[in-house]
């Protein structure tokens, strides 16, 4: 804007390091999430993870082997040499034989210690430990080194998260559970929406009005007051469903207490309970939730689909369903993309919905959000776990934002503002 | 078995519930064309026009059943079991619950922090929504920098409780700090740094919020004292409310920012953030703001480039500074914009129970509304006073349903 009149604005630089600035901000949090889910629960819990991404200088405890077994005669004296890297060498800056001084010596120096004793340390590791009788036994001499360590990341904690066995680190099932609640509850709200949104758009009939309005209304209710009223609908549902069944159990009607023909046909057994809460619920609840935005967005966009298109189609004999399916769904398709990443992310970041819809007392249905909240309370400190399972649950949707980041701008524009 | 493999249940799972949805639409459309009303014989006209007088209602009709059901229904039957006490057998008891309600400190809790929430949140994200819009808008790398910005959005509430619990994470004075917050707050122990940072920052931006409100306030009273103005007497309740309230958030600052120099802070040792009580309520706002900017920032630089550049270019002429232009130009002519950004931002808040609940659960005077009432239909099993709170919450958005219906029906017109 600035350059339409002809000069470049001197406040280019401060806006660039501003924009820079907040960017940094913004990413700072999620990236110190990303880099800890690869570190080892010990670097984790030794520094900041900040500092993991750069060598850093770090203070390490080693021991000799054990002198009983390896030492060697030399003279009156004994000598205990070996490595003390095994296999993971370092950079060593310096080093001390007490955890008083750790960096007391340089690589390469030789400590004295009392009686003439003494240990020597090579740049490499190596060294060399020598004593009397007494001063060479029992446990190894304890070498204090100061070195600079790489950064170290590592696959474990998607391993562990992911494919080990069971209990409750294991985000696997979760993650299936989840898609499960997320798929269908967004692809049914789409196809109902869709429909509803055309006949709002271009049906005639009385009472459209009414229904627009009532539309708009429902788009700020919170859902916060469906959960009781319902909860005790889908309890009821379950009850239903179990006096179909057969007889109920007279003190708690969701049980069984002897099926008939049907339930036996179905294969349940006395003692079987119908839970008031599944997925079919959690599908519902979501749809519902969903439905108000879904039809105000379907409506907006399809009202300024081309009229006539829609009457060259109806005079050349199209049924409704025909001009819908055939010519508006198609036309349609950059609204339905962006609702159906709303809806996605949605029912894929919800806890609520699923706590109270979904989630029962044996808990094999749990969704990610809430395994995760259920970590936070008994592995609070283990933030190797946490960071990991946090992030799996947070890379389909991201992925699925840069992918479709288009669409989702898209949306919320059509959404927002008139 | 089918249920060992949570994979293969939930395609089998998914495949059943979206195709009974498909189902529906194919198969009722071909009842309604080819059973009940046939296009062919002697009927065929009449069947075709009967047929499109129901079809509008088979299309809606899912829709308009999980409306009412999930929806519409729920605030009645949430409203009637408000004034019963389920112990009771669902007695009728008036305004029982609520009066409890209102006796109980962690609801009154809740209110103010709500209220906080409020205030806090969407400003907050609003501002700095409408600042990124405004510094990406004319630099090349703009779009990289808003969907960085943006990509919060996609993070769940509970998956970015996760990331900000890491950041205030506390440790023991000896060791290695983790969290960013106390890292940070260690380096300052005394020394010019900590004075500018702990006290002249804090000062500053009290200072600054204070004069925003005090300008805002000014807007709304000074109509009241201009003359000649055409001045609709309901108006001016609300703008000596917003008058009293403007002083009220002026004072507030004001005492806040004295606070800061005369209040000793144990600085230059760990600080178990989310257990202050008062400032945690800040930092779980902070989870939201985060999240909530993008979506800000998204629509407001829409807005901002939907501005005529005439009026820009007119006021470049005249010699306008950017700030100016900003303030003075673009802002009165996206005040619309910010409007909905705003109570679209507010209604996100009202709702927010994910982060207090993964957080802090409402410990340490952090209850907002909704985690409360979640306590009290779950915990507490008390489905009357859950019930109550949730009406709260209900009538605080009924305002903003009304405006949404008005406007609607205007633009319908």
């Amino acid at each position: 804007m600035a350059s339409i009149a002809g000069k470049k604005s001197g406040l280019t630089w401060a806006v660039h390091l501003s924009v820079a600035a907040l960017v940094l901000l913004w990413l700072f949090p999620t990236v110190g999430l990303f880099v800890s889910s690869f570190r080892s629960a010990d670097q984790i819990s030794s520094s900041g993870w900040w500092a993991a991404l750069f060598p850093s200088e770090q203070n390490e405890v080693y021991r000799t082997t054990d002198p009983d077994d390896t030492r060697v005669a030399d003279g009156d004296m004994f000598v205990v040499t070996g490595n003390i890297f095994e296999g993971a060498p370092r950079d060593i800056k310096a080093w001390g034989v007490s955890s008083r001084d750790v960096a007391a010596y340089q690589p390469g120096e030789t400590a004295e210690l009392k009686g003439g004793e003494s240990v020597t340390l090579q740049p490499d590791g190596n060294y060399v430990w020598r004593g009397n009788d007494k001063q060479i036994s029992g446990r190894g001499q304890r070498i204090f080194i100061t070195a600079t360590v790489p950064p170290e990341f590592s696959l474990e904690n998607y391993a562990t998260i992911l494919f080990s066995g069971s209990g409750q680190d294991n985000m696997a099932k979760a993650f299936f559970n989840t898609l499960t609640v997320t798929i269908p509850a967004t692809i049914i709200p789409i196809v109902i929406a869709a429909f509803a949104a055309y006949a709002l758009a271009w049906m005639d009939f009385r009472g459209r009005a009414l229904l627009i309005a009532v539309v708009v209304a429902l788009l700020v209710v919170p859902l916060q007051l469906a959960l009781i009223p319902l909860l005790t609908l889908h309890g009821q549902i379950a009850e239903l469903v179990v006096s179909f069944l057969g007889q109920p159990d007279p003190s708690n009607l969701r049980v069984l207490a002897e099926p008939n023909a049907l339930g036996r046909l179905l294969g349940f057994e006395p003692g079987d309970a119908v839970s008031a809460k599944g997925y079919l619920g959690v599908w519902m609840a979501h749809t519902a939730f969903g439905m108000p935005l879904a039809i105000y967005l379907l409506r907006n966009y399809m009202v300024g689909l081309p009229r006539d298109i829609i009457e060259n189609a109806k005079v050349d004999g199209a049924t409704d369903f025909q001009i819908f399916t055939r010519i508006i769904l198609p036309l349609s398709f950059p609204a339905l993309a962006s609702f159906a990443i709303f809806q996605f992310l949605w029912t894929w970041n919800d806890l609520l919905v699923a706590k109270v819809f979904l989630i029962d007392s044996t808990g094999s249905t749990t969704v990610m959000t809430n395994q995760i909240v259920e970590l936070l309370g008994t592995r609070g400190g283990n933030w190797e776990i946490l960071a990991t399972a946090a992030f799996v649950s947070i890379a389909v949707p991201l992925a699925v934002f840069f992918l479709m980041q288009r669409y989702l701008v898209r949306g919320l524009l059509a959404g927002s503002v008139k | 078995m089918l249920t060992d493999n949570p994979a293969l249940l939930g395609l089998v799972t998914i495949v059943i519930g979206v195709g009974a949805c498909l189902g529906y639409f194919f198969f009722s459309n071909v009842v309604l064309d080819r059973v009940i009303f046939p296009a062919v014989g002697p009927n065929a006209g009449r069947n075709i026009n009967r047929a499109n007088m129901v079809r509008p209602w088979l299309f809606l009709f899912p829709a308009i059943f999980a409306l009412t059901l999930y929806l519409a229904y729920p605030v009645f039957e949430t409203l009637r079991l408000s004034l019963t006490d389920r112990s009771l057998d669902g007695a009728f008891i008036g305004f029982e619950n609520y009066r409890k309600m209102m006796n109980e400190s962690k609801f009154w809790e809740a209110v103010r922090n709500n209220m906080l929430w409020l205030i806090v949140v969407p400003a907050a994200s609003t501002a700095f929504g409408l600042l990124v819009a405004q510094l990406t808008d004319r630099i090349k790398w703009g779009n990289l920098a808003k969907s960085l910005i943006f990509m919060p959005m996609a993070i769940s509430f509970v998956g970015a409780s996760v990331i900000f619990k890491l950041i205030y994470d506390t440790r023991p004075a000896d060791q290695n700090q983790i969290g960013v917050l106390n890292a940070v707050w260690l380096k300052f122990d005394g020394g010019i740094g900590s004075v500018l940072m702990l006290q002249v920052l804090p000062t500053l931006m009290y200072l600054a919020f204070a004069a925003i409100v005090a300008y805002v306030a000014w807007l709304f009273v000074r109509d009241i004292v201009a003359k000649g103005q055409d001045r609709s007497p309901w108006l001016l309740p609300l703008r000596l409310l917003v008058a009293v309230a403007g002083v009220w958030l002026i004072w507030l600052s004001v005492s806040s920012a004295v606070g800061v120099w005369i209040v000793d802070l144990p600085y230059g040792e760990p600080q178990t953030w989310l257990t202050l009580s008062f400032w945690n309520n800040f930092f779980l706002m902070v989870v939201l703001i985060w999240i909530q900017t993008g979506f800000a920032m998204v629509i407001l630089s829409a807005a901002l480039r939907g501005i005529p550049e005439e009026t820009i270019e007119a006021a470049i002429i005249d010699g306008a500074n950017p700030f100016q232009i900003f303030f003075k130009i673009k802002v009165p002519q996206i005040m619309g914009t910010i409007v909905v950004v705003w109570t679209t931002i507010t209604l996100t808040v009202l709702k927010v129970f994910d982060i207090v609940f993964a957080m802090t659960n409402g410990q340490w005077e952090t209850q907002v509304l909704a985690n409360y009432m979640y306590d009290k239909l779950f915990r507490a099993n008390d489905w009357g006073i859950g019930s109550a709170s949730a009406i709260i919450i209900m009538l605080l958005v009924t305002p903003i349903l009304v405006w949404n219906v008005y406007n609607a029906r205007k633009e319908m017109k």
